[in-house]
């Protein structure tokens, strides 16, 4: 496939070519993602463009990715509670959510995961509402982690819990978890409006250990913190610097008492556009569906999320929000003829 | 605790005070119950995979079907 010409404006203006034209060449032939300034023009295509975005991000999540769908289920260990001030979070102690603390016992633990191998998922990843873990919460997770073993579920392990030292990223590799999610959330120049208790860095120094100890990578955001689309475009490129073995898309949930409550939910062929991008920023990643999708696409989208470069998703419901039971999403992935990835193997 | 209460799950306000149309547009689909129907209480809430329970102090644990 070749580039389309490049277009000159009258007066003899150069104007960029199409930005389609050159992901078809770039990513769909090459593998390569697209720079930031392309991921740019590619969210501000006019929304008549979407469906062929789309059909292209598909194209290249087949074709770089393969056709199976690595589904997750997650859990809140700890809810509430937390000291930070992530603006968009309902578990932050600092704001007058109605969100109030719990803690998951054991039991608890192993009937999710349960819960989540009965979907057919490959991954359980355990959350926490903390800055870092501690020995207690560390302690909690072990447990969880043997128990959930000793239930007999194979189910691979990943955890969230925060900002890590070396010590604890080695004692998470020793109990067996193979992912780690850390959210980068935001692009960095959008980070200081979104959190002020810790830095973009700071996440990115966590993201920097769990990688050298060979732990896959996990880290997404979220789309809809009043970000511009350059710095939409900003965030793709910067996770793509990364080179993480997931990111997970979410869309923003205005959760009451949050200083988000009153931003408006994210428009579906805005979302739609999004994840186009973010698939051609990202040809060979694996891109989940994840908290939001329900508010911002409704009935419509994701099926349409699905089509457009998707490659994962979450089943069931998330750490404080609902979501779609999971056998929607499962009739969904079997009507598109989509495979479920089959444990211990990769995407 | 049933769901037509005295209270709103989503908000806590009084049933018969405003409109609650947008608190019954959220609950079920992304929230849980928050305030207890009976008595309006925070309540404590644990969502999982498959579900939710909501435990109120005074009137006890709820769960999703």
């Amino acid at each position: 496939m070749s580039a389309a010409p490049e277009q000159t404006a009258p007066g003899g203006t150069e104007q960029p070519g199409d930005v389609l034209a050159e992901a078809g060449e770039r990513v769909l032939e090459g593998g390569v993602g697209l720079t930031e300034e392309q991921v740019r023009r590619v969210l501000a295509l006019p929304d008549e463009r979407i469906p062929e975005l789309l059909a292209l991000a598909h194209e290249v999540r087949v074709r770089w990715c393969g056709p199976e769908v690595e589904v997750e289920g997650i859990v809140s260990l700890k809810t509430g509670g937390c000291p930070e001030d992530c603006h968009f979070c309902s578990q932050s102690g600092r704001f007058p959510s109605p969100v109030r603390s719990a803690w998951l016992d054991v039991p608890g633990l192993v009937r999710a995961a349960r819960q989540t191998a009965d979907t057919g998922a490959t991954e359980f990843c355990v959350v926490a509402a903390v800055r870092g873990p501690d020995a207690r919460l560390l302690a909690q997770v072990r447990a969880g982690i043997e128990a959930i073993r000793a239930d007999g579920n194979p189910i691979q392990i990943a955890c969230s819990l925060g900002m890590l030292t070396q010590e604890q990223v080695d004692e998470l590799v020793a109990m067996g978890v193979h992912r780690y999610n850390h959210n980068l959330e935001t692009a960095r120049s959008h980070f200081p409006n979104v959190v002020t208790t810790h830095s973009w860095e700071e996440r990115w120094d966590t993201l920097r250990m769990v990688r050298a100890a060979g732990m896959e990578v996990c880290c997404g955001g979220i789309i809809g913190m009043g970000e511009s689309q350059a710095q939409r475009a900003e965030f793709a490129a910067q996770l793509a610097a990364l080179e993480p073995d997931e990111v997970p898309l979410n869309f923003l949930i205005p959760n009451p008492g949050t200083p988000y409550e009153d931003y408006p939910v994210v428009e579906g062929a805005e979302a739609l556009r999004v994840v186009g991008a973010f698939r051609l920023a990202l040809p060979r990643t694996i891109l989940r569906f994840a908290g939001g999708r329900e508010l911002t696409f409704g009935d419509l989208g994701a099926k349409r999320g699905m089509l457009g470069g998707i490659n994962a998703i979450i089943v069931g419901n998330y750490l404080t929000n609902l979501g779609r039971p999971a056998w929607e999403d499962l009739d969904m992935l079997e009507e598109l003829a989509m495979p479920i990835k089959e444990l211990n193997r990769t995407l | 605790m049933s769901a037509g209460g005295v209270y709103c799950g989503y908000c806590g306000r009084a049933r018969d005070e405003g409109d609650h149309g947008a608190c019954a547009r959220r609950l079920g689909v992304v929230d849980p119950p928050r305030f207890c129907a009976a008595c309006a209480r925070r309540m404590v809430v644990q969502v999982t995979p498959g579900g939710w329970t909501a435990s109120c102090g005074r009137h006890g644990e709820s769960r999703s079907a």
